[in-house]
């Protein structure tokens, strides 16, 4: 019965309609920042947009093979597919090509180049799914959890040695799917409060840091104190957090590498170099701030036109929408991010098998992680953190990672009724 | 199985959080933050500035005094600037590293952002060497500019010079002018800058990250061509600029003469000079610190800056007054014994002249008669009222621009001395003084001082009979032949027209026969006197006044030359050549045998060895320059014909133009 279906049938097209926009916007703005008068063809196979022509057509070959399949081969094939993208991501410590200070490529012939690193997201989160989805899998069993974590930090320790800073962090946001799967909603605030005195620590005298804190909790205890397993989570808190404070400033010192510590001073303000590290990020500001609320026209933007913004065309592709588009294009862009992540956080939670909505929800984290970091970085709200903003960076092997990743969800989406008779 | 249903929505919240969080940095950098387009202009513009080409000033028979050359700026954008090879920068412009990094602090602490000089006025074969590989220093690049050029090498004072705007001259200009700008400074520059600067131009140019350019801005909407600056037409005549000149090398002192006909200034000499040429070009700095040390002081603008006591010259001014108050006839007679007695003190003539007459008293100079002259006029209302009649005495002398600015159109102008009444109540007392003690008055003496402008200036009234025109140095700009209306207008000093008649008379004489018989030109009538000022360091400064010919003026002169004797020796004869010059463009044999060269080739500068300090210094130009307490001698010779033994607190009748250095030279 089910074979008669046609391919398309139950799909969710607006979530497609979204993926072609921004597909679309991504060719376009490729096209500006990379723009010179020689070559005015949006398909000239020679430059970066006609290049990115060639990837949009062949993921969209993808995804009609992708909905073609039975979606019962995803939740099969999860561990093949991640000891595969692992084994690859081994293979490319050994024999892959260095671009950028990252050992991420390896060469197929042709000028074409593959990064597993891409492809390890999806078939992590497909892995992930497929173990919570488990039978007497609970999240608040130590072994259930340490098992879904060690899934998650596999790929990120073999990613690290490449070392690929950008694409490591980006496993951390399968935090959402296990906190949407029942870890302890603790562990978010945990991250935040860390973060928090993180960059705190960093930035103030780390003594009033210790007496700030010391005291804030004291206040807290003071109003709870009846309620004993609350002071001892506070005082438990204080000690984790004083260990912390004064933690923070010899990791960061012999932990991180000098080009990452200079980003990150540089974000905070402790230092100020225009010209050298904060270069970057100072040109993406001046012409996404350029843009004004209607943008300079397409074709029109000066700084991504005289290449005042490096790496225009992959990391820092939101300058030319900001800059061309302006305020109203900026919040075009914006809003389909979050109309997809909502979307997609909506198919997730209408489907019947956990499998599919754990994968949603994987979705979902992935494409955050990457829509928030990356334009958070090209208006100084981050450090420079080199990943690509999804469907809009020029790059193959990140195209089709992203276009595999959202139509598998769309293929168990268009199935959920499938297996309730 | 589906429990934490709930979570979806504590996700989909942060999601929504964070992504308004995005957009509403967005909204600040792109919609309240202004700033950011104004820095991505300032990326990708380049502001060319267009010099335009400063006007250039002839003379007023078109032969050119200063016209420009090109010449290259090497200017830094310091923001643009990118790691290179110092040393080898450094070679190629001709510099050391300690310069190159003065330069480039100073060029950053300008603007990072815009481009400010770095090195000046390269030579164009010198750059064109330097162009191609120019491109290799991405930052830098070459500006073509302009600098004056003086083919004559004269009238350097007249001309005046430019140099860059200073911080002061920035402000003044409520930002027209911008840092490494040339203004004109002194001289006809200056007074002229506004005509002669022309309009800046400017292209606003597109380049890229690299600083290579990428074509014009907005298709060159806003830019702006530059507008040459208009040609000044001076009054100069540069024949007998230049044969003053030459006759005052090693000389110092002042030649000015003016055409009475239309008040335009025809010579302009101050010497010494230097040569204009030398404030140009890679070397200026240096020269223009020497110049500023030369104890002669070159850059003192004498015609219109130094004072001397006219001395004898006055005389027939102090005639026409007497005429004008009908205090004397031209036939009325006094007699000269070799002097006048004024108290206990005997003022000395050269001569005794005898029975003397108005004519034969301007001739011979005679001290008697002036005095006496001056006695009964001041003494016309009674002794009593001495100061009220010198007052008016006072008035009618500023009447002539003796005394007072003339307004010339050049700055720095000063405007000699007649002293008030008040300052001879203050030295003797109320209603202390009377004529006799003031007789230094009648001969030039005492405190009067003028600048060679000034005496060249009486002449011209004499000249026309009585009025002048304002005195002035540009003919006219571009094609407008008038350019200012009180150019045209007549000054009348108040003096009837045929009261001068006698006085002309006489100054004829004083060429004809008498003090300054050695110039007469043959074939020329000149009028003129002669003036010798008293120097008690030295040699009397030596002045002669004159216009000719005296039906028709067309020449009217004052020459001064310092330390070198009496009126006649000196100074007319150089007089009588540059009118002579002037009215025939040759110079004849004269009965006397003086001839040019003579007058060239002395050297009359005064020895500026370690001679005592006297107490009572002679004003002269020098000292004045200096601007120390310039005593005049002059009181003494004063105090002395007074007879009287009272000391004077120390009271500077006059402020001596002191041409103070400029900050950024």
């Amino acid at each position: 019965m089910s074979s008669q279906r046609s391919p398309f049938f139950n799909v969710d097209w607006l979530t497609i309609l979204i993926y072609l926009a921004l597909c679309t916007i991504g060719w376009f703005n490729i096209h500006a920042a990379v723009y010179d008068e020689e070559h005015r063809s949006l398909v000239d196979l020679s430059t970066q947009y006609g290049k990115q022509f060639i990837y949009i057509l062949s993921s969209l070959l993808i995804a009609l093979i992708i909905l073609l399949l039975d979606a019962r081969f995803f939740s099969a094939l999860a561990p093949p597919f991640y000891v595969v993208t692992m084994l690859l991501l081994i293979l490319v410590l050994v024999i892959g090509r260095n671009v950028g200070g990252n050992q991420a490529w390896i060469p197929l012939g042709g000028g074409f180049r593959l990064q597993p690193s891409e492809f390890a997201k999806f078939t992590t989160c497909l892995l992930l799914a497929r173990y919570l989805s488990g039978t007497n899998i609970s999240i608040s069993d130590p072994q259930s959890f340490f098992t879904a974590a060690g899934i998650i930090l596999f790929p990120m320790i073999l990613i690290i040695l490449q070392p690929d800073a950008g694409s490591t962090l980006v496993f951390c946001s399968l935090i959402f799917v296990l906190y949407r799967e029942g870890l302890s909603p603790y562990f978010l605030i945990f991250i935040a409060l860390s973060i928090t005195l993180f960059v705190l620590a960093l930035l103030m005298n780390q003594w009033y840091l210790v007496g700030g804190v010391t005291l804030l909790t004291g206040l807290l205890v003071f109003f709870n104190l009846r309620n004993r397993k609350f002071v001892t989570n506070m005082v438990v808190g204080l000690v984790l957090s004083l260990v912390f404070i004064f933690a923070i400033k010899p990791i960061y010192y012999n932990v991180l590498k000098t080009h990452q510590r200079a980003r990150i001073d540089e974000i905070l303000g402790i230092t100020t170099d225009l010209k050298g590290i904060g270069y970057n990020v100072n040109q993406s500001k001046i012409a996404i701030g350029s843009g004004q609320l209607w943008g300079k026209g397409y074709l029109q933007g000066t700084q991504t036109k005289y290449s005042f913004v490096p790496e225009q065309s992959t990391d820092f592709i939101f300058c030319t929408i900001g800059e061309e588009w302006g305020f109203a294009g900026s919040l075009v862009v914006l809003g389909l991010y979050l109309f997809l992540l909502l979307r997609v956080i909506k198919i997730a939670e209408r489907q019947h098998m956990p499998f599919s909505r754990i994968y949603g929800y994987g979705v979902a984290s992935i494409i955050f992680f990457h829509v928030v970091i990356n334009i958070a970085m090209t208006i100084g709200l981050m450090p420079v953190i080199g990943i690509p903003l999804p469907f809009i960076s020029y790059g193959g092997s990140s195209l089709w990672s992203f276009t595999i990743l959202v139509f598998i969800l769309l293929k168990l989406d268009s199935n959920r009724t499938g297996y309730s008779y | 199985m589906n429990s934490f249903f709930e979570r979806r929505y504590i996700i989909a919240g942060i999601f929504i959080t964070i992504v308004l969080v995005l957009l509403a940095r967005l909204f600040y950098i792109q919609i309240v933050d202004d700033r950011y387009l104004l820095y991505a202009e300032k990326n990708v513009i380049r502001k060319t500035i267009l010099y335009p080409a400063r006007g250039p000033i002839l003379d007023r028979n078109g032969k050119v005094l200063v016209q420009n050359e090109p010449v290259y700026d090497i200017m830094v954008v310091p923001k643009q600037v990118l790691p290179f090879d110092t040393a080898e920068f450094c070679s190629l412009i001709g510099i050391d590293k300690e310069g190159f990094d003065k330069r480039f602090t100073k060029a950053k602490k300008h603007s990072p952002y815009l481009a400010s000089i770095f090195e000046k006025q390269l030579s164009v074969e010198f750059y064109r060497t330097l162009q191609e590989r120019l491109s290799d220093f991405p930052g830098f690049f070459g500006q073509l500019r302009s600098v004056r050029t003086y083919p004559d090498s004269s009238a350097a004072q007249f001309l005046g010079f430019i140099g860059e705007a200073n911080d002061k001259d920035i402000k003044r200009s409520n930002g027209y002018y911008r840092l490494g700008d040339y203004v004109g400074i002194s001289g006809v520059e200056k007074a002229y800058e506004s005509t002669l600067r022309g309009q800046r131009g400017v292209q606003n140019q597109m380049v890229d990250s690299r600083n290579v350019a990428k074509g014009r801005y907005a298709n060159g909407a806003f830019d702006t061509v530059a507008v040459a600056g208009e040609r000044l037409i001076s009054s100069l005549d540069s024949r007998i600029q230049r044969l003053g000149e030459k006759l005052m090398q090693n000389k110092v002192g002042s030649i000015v003469a003016i055409e009475p006909s239309t008040g335009e200034i025809l010579c302009f000499v101050s010497s010494p000079t230097y040569d204009p040429n030398l404030l140009v070009g890679r070397q200026r700095g240096n020269n223009v610190a020497k110049l500023y040390k030369d104890p002669y002081k070159p850059s003192f603008i004498r015609p219109i800056g130094a004072y001397y006591p006219p001395g004898s010259s006055f005389k027939p001014l102090s005639a026409l007054i007497a005429l004008e108050k009908g205090i004397i006839t031209p036939q009325t007679t006094f007699f000269c014994n070799g002097g006048y007695q004024a108290g206990g003190h005997f003022v000395r003539c050269t001569h005794h002249h005898g029975n003397t007459n108005l004519t034969l008293a301007i001739a011979g100079s005679c001290n008697a008669y002036f005095d006496n002259v001056f006695n009964k006029l001041i003494n016309s209302n009674g002794a009593k009222q001495t100061s009220a009649t010198y007052t008016d005495w006072k008035a009618r002398v500023n009447q002539f621009g003796f005394g007072v600015k003339l307004d010339i159109d050049m700055p720095n102008e000063g405007r000699g001395y007649v002293p008030p009444a008040l300052r001879y109540d203050n030295t003797y007392g109320v209603n202390h003084w009377r004529a006799n003690t003031i007789i230094s008055l009648a001969i030039g003496q005492g405190e009067l001082l003028a600048t060679p402008l000034q005496l060249a200036n009486i002449e011209c009234t004499i000249a026309n009979h009585g009025y002048y025109y304002k005195p002035h140095l540009i003919k006219a700009i571009g094609d407008k032949n008038v350019i200012k209306d009180e150019f045209t207008k007549r000054n009348y000093v108040g003096i009837d027209a045929q009261y001068f008649e006698p006085v002309i008379d006489g100054m004829q004489s004083v060429v004809e026969y008498g003090t300054g018989h050695g110039s007469k030109i043959p074939g020329i009538v000149m009028c003129g006197k002669t003036g010798t000022a008293q120097n008690p360091h030295g040699k009397n400064h030596s002045l002669f006044v004159a216009f000719a010919p005296r039906d028709n003026p067309k020449i009217a002169i004052a020459v001064v030359v310092e330390n070198s004797g009496d009126g006649g020796t000196w100074a007319a004869p150089i007089a009588s050549f540059i009118v002579e010059k002037y009215l025939r463009d040759t110079i004849t044999r004269r009965s006397s045998g003086i001839y040019p060269e003579y007058y060239m080739n002395a050297n009359l500068l005064p020895s500026l060895g370690n001679k005592p300090k006297p107490k009572l210094a002679k004003p002269d130009s020098l000292k004045q320059q200096q601007g120390q307490p310039a005593t005049d001698t002059t009181k003494k010779i004063e105090l002395k014909s007074a007879g009287r033994k009272k000391t004077k607190k120390a009271n500077n009748p006059y402020i001596a133009y002191q041409s103070k250095r400029r900050e950024n030279e």
